[in-house]
């Protein structure tokens, strides 16, 4: 970048041409007083603070929007400087509560630091002060205040609102002196579009927005959230063993300071007095504390007599070396590969669609080249909602003047920012995707020279495409002809493109062809092996990406290396010094079939919860019921755990040592901030104990630190990223040695497949197993709130979440509503071929005509009961997000 | 005694505002038509001769306000010339009358500067209470658009434009350039910062025209009857003719179209028909709420920018409110200063908390009576601090009330 040298006070500055006066000064150590500034923000110029006198220039200027101009000379202070800032400062002060010692921001305040520096007459002072009539706080939101008593209206907060989070909920209200931070029509924050995210309140200069429940930490524990996938980088306030605060880390190249409400607000489970302290036993139908060592005794006499008819399920949740010691005693200690996780219920598709497809199922790119794409197709993917911080680098491409598609049955949040949106009817992506396709394929928009060098399978991808012409294309998914050919052409010629997918791609009985498809549309196009361009599962756990690198699959061991093959089984077996099944085990959903069948009489879980997670829930209890022995291992006592016969107390996210590895392939450091609740253990720790008393060898590590060394040694694509290298940045796997940087995106030169070329397949649309008939006349998709997270065991258990989202709605749309005479709030029953449950009914046009939706989030309407169990042949995935359902108001209650 | 010179409002009361035929038959649209035969740059070296100063208030050389519009750059995708007719300043009506009487000239101005700047798009951003003016434009667009005056190449030019209308909605601070960029942007009507000035970064970040309806009405006679011509009129700085509105207390309130450089005394003397019965004149207050306050030893000064400026006073839009002798000078600043309280946006400190204070010492002077010597100074210091800090020319606004009245009527205090 071009620099531009020029004199602040006498001193020569460089500096980069574009960057302002008040920055240049600020980044060399020189203060020029100011209120309205943030350097995440555009300049506003309205606090009249950080005004300085240029040679040659008439009067003051204010440094915040002047640009840095060569050889500029800038004189920060003068009489006549000091005495306007004074006045300036003097008026905002004549209004501003002067009551600092009772304010949240006393010390930290900016209008503290500035009137510090630039001083006030107190007795001109005291004439303009007037007292005028208190404004109301607001105190609706459930996290913070706002105190308008306090506002110097510097307008950071509606700035970060807008320029920031893309929402919105905070303006200017009124005028003049009556002017206020207002949200629309001045209605308390928690009715307005707020989210919660608290990044006005983190920006607050003064007191003015405070948190509720603010309390000074003593020290910050660097480490990682543990809710979605995108593995935002935090900071966990600690004060005595509890955590008072958390904080976005600004360094960090994953969420760059930013948070969502969940990831800000939504630790106070952690020290939930439901949390489990100790081991329980359940005796004549209740649970009874037990000591560990009776835990261990039950559990490895059980266990060891179960071992032909043993399955575990391991956590996406749990660290890596948790998942990786969880694997290891179930393959090496158990003698089988029944090891699976609830990534076959999200991205099972992504896996076996896209190894076929690339050779890896990982999302091809890194979070931080969003903002470089110039394109981006999100499909499937309620990208806001459940991945806000990746929801915030989508917006800020679009800022950048990237042009977004939406592709999704639900009007959803993102829609706002769409330059085209696409509504297509659930279960129909194959035929919209491969309809994309044929438009690009009849134009010649496709990248003939990538196809040539880099794909293989051209012509069987030519062979079924007749199928797929426009008409019958938009007929099928309901969107316009027009609007396909317009989102293909857009996709294949705007580049770098970049796709983005979720469940709505994978929870499908075909959901891999819905992956094969969106491979299809990225190798015809060349969208995929370059810098911002390529295609992008988002994955929903903290860390389900890392319990598949584990191995927490029946099929692979750690690094993906096949248990069917014999060099990998014999590496395993000498590693480990055990004798290794060589047979792919069972996957999460046929576990309970199996159990059912007598075929499974022990399994030991840890931290999942099947019984509201699994598609046909009351399938899954009445299996359940059927188990010799159930070990849950968790941190409260789920809706699943109830089943078990022994439960054991494990530690949260905030009391353990190890790594979690996010969406974009990142290996990041979780670190221990609290000490955990009672008797709770480490994962690792209580699965190696369980190992030694089986008698078995090679679970004698000390620390995570062992664990780690012997992933390294055994996982090729962890094999560079030692415990040591990730001290404050998580590297991106594949990195194979120790001095490897790490993979920012995949497939640059050659594809992970043995040909090393990308494979296109053919496809056929396939419709959804179970379709609206006049027995149950609605479809009904599932969705995920931004509020909650799975099945609620955590943010159940934070009131603030809580307060604001309490229950499951059932979106239905208007048409739909009046057709069953349904009014918003009315209690209704839904009931599919499975199962009854009963919700409010919100009545909105999210969902098109026909179509409904539910979240899973809420214990006391458990959506699974509804949804279908029918499963993707390959994958194994439940079809969760298209069933047949019949609505009924309940009029009695 | 000097007479109207109307060549601005030629057409006022003779043709019928709503009949386009009635305009074309006035000699209408010919100016336009020659225009668009002439090289873009000769139309602003004709307009920069005509000394042209803009009609809005601050009185800016039109031609040069073309020429950098025009020099932006020559290869923008986009200009935009909009037509400021949020006419906000108190007492003035005189765009209100072009637009009712006479809509077409006021289009075919347009026409001829979107030509020289090269602008395809225009906006006329209109108060929403000119319903008549509104409805009349309305109207004299559409047929203008039939008659291929507006719309793909007009006059069989390679030169298309258009005019869309916009409404304001009741803020003063609208009127100011910048704010309503950002008003026709659709956003909250806050001024923004200069730098950048319209005619390089404006509507949308594109070069942007902006000129007051007086202003752009005026074009067509320069560009049909020429600068040397237009010169002849009016003074050395400022030529030309300049519609005043007067009211207040004097016989007959209006509109006069006269050209500049006559004095206060003829405009009220000869034209408003003096002072009404038994009422002595007190202070004239020029150029609006924005505006200055003289006493009767500028009578007899002539009015020009620059003449005006010597004795402490403005021309600004034109209005010319007369007080009589029973009327209160500081009655009369409340009422001023209670009205830029009100039309603050309250974006920056100085003016959102300064006016308060403004009216708060204004106040004091009323409810207690005069006396208070150090009332005045206490006034135009904290108004001249607004001046120098505020955002937009709102806070800049009441030093100049403020100093005419230290100036003339510092006793009333």
């Amino acid at each position: 970048m071009e620099k531009v040298k020029l004199y602040i006070d006498g001193k020569e500055i460089i500096t980069s041409r574009g960057s302002t006066v008040l920055e240049a000064a600020l980044s060399n150590g020189i203060y020029i007083p100011n209120l309205c500034h943030h350097p995440d923000l555009k300049p506003s110029g309205n606090c009249r603070m950080c005004i300085v006198e240029i040679e040659g220039r008439k009067g003051q200027v204010i440094s915040c929007m002047t640009e840095v101009e060569e050889g500029m000379v800038v004189r920060t202070e003068s009489q006549e400087i000091s005495l306007v800032r004074q006045t300036t400062l003097e008026l905002l002060h004549a209004n501003h509560t002067q009551d600092c010692t009772n304010c949240h921001s006393n010390n930290t305040c900016k209008l503290q630091e500035v009137t510090a520096f630039v001083g006030v007459d107190e007795e001109r002072l005291s004439r303009l002060r007037r007292s005028r009539p208190e404004i109301p706080v607001d105190d609706s939101n459930p996290f913070f205040t706002l105190d308008h008593n306090k506002c110097i209206m510097c307008g950071i907060c509606i700035r970060t609102c807008d320029e920031v989070q893309g929402v919105n909920a905070l303006d200017y209200g009124f005028r003049g002196f009556s002017t206020l931070v207002s949200t629309y029509n001045n209605q308390p924050i928690k009715e307005s579009v707020c989210e919660s995210c608290g990044e006005c309140v983190v920006r607050c200069p003064v007191g003015a927005l405070y948190v509720k429940e603010s309390k000074v930490p003593t020290h910050e524990v660097k480490t990682v959230c543990a809710y979605c996938g995108v593995g935002c980088n935090i900071y966990l306030g600690i004060r005595g063993n509890k955590i008072v605060s958390a904080r976005g880390d600004r360094e960090s190249i994953v969420n760059k300071g930013r948070l969502c409400v969940k990831g800000r607000y939504g630790y106070s489970f952690v020290d939930h007095p439901d949390r489990l302290r100790t081991p329980l036993k359940k005796t004549n139908g209740s649970f009874e504390e037990i000591s560990w060592d009776e835990a261990f005794d039950i559990i490895s006499e059980k266990f060891l007599k179960s071992k032909n008819k043993f399955a575990a399920l391991t956590s996406a949740k749990v660290t890596n070396e948790d998942n990786y010691v969880i694997q290891k005693f179930t393959r090496a200690v158990m003698g089988t590969n029944n090891i699976d996780h609830c990534a076959r219920l999200c991205h099972a598709p992504t896996v076996s669609g896209l190894v076929q497809s690339f050779g890896s199922g990982a999302m091809t790119n890194s979070i931080d080249e969003f903002t470089g794409a110039k394109t981006i197709f999100s499909i499937g993917s309620n990208t806001t909602a459940a991945h806000p911080i990746i929801g915030l680098h989508i917006k800020e491409a679009k800022r950048r003047g990237a042009k977004i598609i939406v592709a999704n049955p639900k009007e959803i949040d993102l829609c706002r920012f769409a330059d085209i949106y696409m509504q297509h009817y659930p279960g129909t992506d194959v035929v919209l995707l491969m309809g994309m396709i044929n438009v690009i394929l009849e134009e010649g928009l496709q990248d003939s020279e990538f196809i040539k060098t880099r794909c293989e399978g051209y012509d069987e991808l030519l062979s079924s495409i007749a199928g797929f012409d426009i008409d019958s294309v938009s007929e099928i998914t309901g969107v316009p002809a027009n609007t396909i050919r317009d989102a293909a052409r857009l996709y294949a010629v705007n580049k770098p493109a970049s796709l983005v997918y979720a469940m709505g791609i994978t929870q499908h009985s075909h959901g891999t062809d819905n992956v094969l498809a969106v491979s299809n549309l990225a190798l015809v196009t060349g969208n995929i092996g370059r810098e911002s361009s390529g295609v992008n599962p988002l994955r929903g756990q903290n860390n389900v990406q890392g319990a598949c690198d584990m191995g927490g699959l029946p099929n692979v061991y750690p690094g993906y290396q096949p248990v069917e093959s014999k060099q990998a089984a014999a590496k395993f077996e000498k590693a480990w010094s055990a004798r290794l099944s060589r047979e792919n085990g069972l996957t999460h959903t046929e576990y309970f079939t199996e159990i059912e069948k007598g075929n499974i009489k022990a399994l030991y879980q840890v931290g999942e919860n099947p019984v509201l997670s699994e598609a046909d829930a009351n399938h899954v209890k009445k299996a359940l019921d059927k188990l010799d022995f159930f070990v849950v291992q968790d941190i409260f006592l789920t809706q699943t755990a109830k089943y078990a016969d022994i439960v054991l107390p494990a530690c949260s996210f905030a009391e353990k040592d190890g790594t979690f590895t996010n969406t974009e392939r990142r290996v990041q450091r979780v670190r221990k901030a609290v000490d955990p609740p009672g008797e709770a253990k480490d994962d690792w720790w209580i699965t190696c104990e369980i190992a030694k008393r089986m008698g078995a060898a090679g679970f004698d590590y000390e620390n995570v630190t062992d664990i780690v060394e012997e992933i390294n040694s055994l996982t090729p694509s962890y094999a560079g990223i030692t415990f040591d290298r990730i001290r404050e940045e998580g590297i991106q796997w594949p990195c194979t040695v120790s001095d490897h940087k790490g993979t920012k995106f995949l497939h640059a030169e050659k594809f992970a497949r043995s040909s090393g070329k990308g494979r296109l397949f053919p496809l056929l649309y396939k419709a959804s197993v179970e379709l609206p008939d006049e027995e149950y006349p609605l479809l009904l998709t599932t969705d995920r709130s931004l509020y909650h997270y799975h099945t609620s065991t955590m943010t159940g258990r934070v009131s603030g979440l809580k307060d604001i989202e309490e229950t499951e709605l059932l979106r239905i749309n208007p048409a739909d509503a009046q057709k069953m005479g349904l009014k918003k709030g009315d209690k209704v029953s839904v009931k599919s071929r499975r199962g009854i449950i009963k919700v409010m009914a919100d009545i909105d046009h999210s969902c098109p005509e026909g179509v409904a939706s539910l979240t899973f989030h809420f214990p006391d309407a458990p959506t699974n009961e509804l949804t279908i169990c029918a499963l993707d042949p390959v994958s194994k995935i439940p079809e969760t997000k298209v069933c047949a359902v019949r609505i009924e108001t309940c009029n009695s209650e | 005694m000097a007479e109207e010179r109307r060549i601005t409002l030629i057409n006022y009361g003779k043709i019928d505002p709503e009949s386009i035929s009635d305009y074309i038959s006035a000699g209408g649209y010919k100016a336009a038509e020659k225009a668009l035969s002439c090289k873009p740059f000769d139309i602003i070296e004709e307009m920069s001769k005509s000394s042209l100063r803009g009609r809005g208030g601050a009185g800016f050389s039109t031609g040069l306000k073309k020429k950098f519009t025009s020099e932006a750059c020559t290869l923008c995708e986009q200009k935009y010339l909009v037509c400021n007719a949020d006419e906000g300043e108190p007492g003035t009506f005189k765009d209100r009358i072009i637009m009712e009487n006479d809509p077409h000239r006021l289009i075919e101005g347009m026409i001829i500067a979107a030509y020289a700047i090269g602008a395809s798009k225009a906006y006329i951003y209109i108060r929403g209470e000119y319903y008549k003016s509104i409805k009349r434009l309305g109207k004299a667009i559409h047929d203008a658009r039939q008659e291929g005056f507006l719309g793909s190449n007009i006059f069989g030019s390679s030169f298309s434009t258009d005019i869309e209308i916009r409404l304001g909605a009741g803020s003063y601070l609208c009127g100011e350039e910048l704010t309503m960029l950002e008003s026709l942007e659709g956003k909250r009507g806050y001024p923004r910062i200069k730098p950048p000035f319209p005619a390089g970064k404006g509507l949308h970040g594109f070069p942007t025209l902006i000129n007051n309806v007086e202003t752009l009405a005026t074009v067509p006679v320069v560009i049909e009857k020429g600068a040397d011509w237009y010169t002849g009129m009016g003074t050395e700085d400022s030529p030309g003719t300049k519609i005043f509105t007067i009211s207040g207390d004097i016989k007959k309130p209006g509109f006069y179209e006269l050209e500049l450089g006559l004095t206060l005394r003829e405009l009220i003397y000869d034209f408003a028909g003096g002072m009404k019965e038994g009422v002595d004149l007190k202070a004239v207050l020029i150029g609006g709420a924005a505006g200055t306050f003289v006493d009767e030893t500028v009578l007899d000064t002539p009015m020009g920018f620059d003449t005006l400026k010597e004795k402490g006073a403005v021309l600004g839009s034109g209005a010319v409110m007369v007080l009589g002798h029973n009327k209160s000078i500081p009655g009369m600043t409340q009422s001023i200063l209670e009205f830029f309280e009100h039309e603050s946006c309250g974006k920056c400190v100085p003016c959102r908390v300064g006016m308060t204070q403004l009216v708060r010492l204004i106040s004091s002077v009323n409810e207690n009576g005069t006396g208070h010597k150090n009332i005045l100074d206490e006034m135009l210091t904290e108004a001249e601090f607004m001046a120098k800090t505020s955002l937009c020319p709102l806070g800049q606004s009441p030093v100049l009330p403020l100093k005419s009245l230290k100036r003339y009527f510092a006793g009333h205090f």
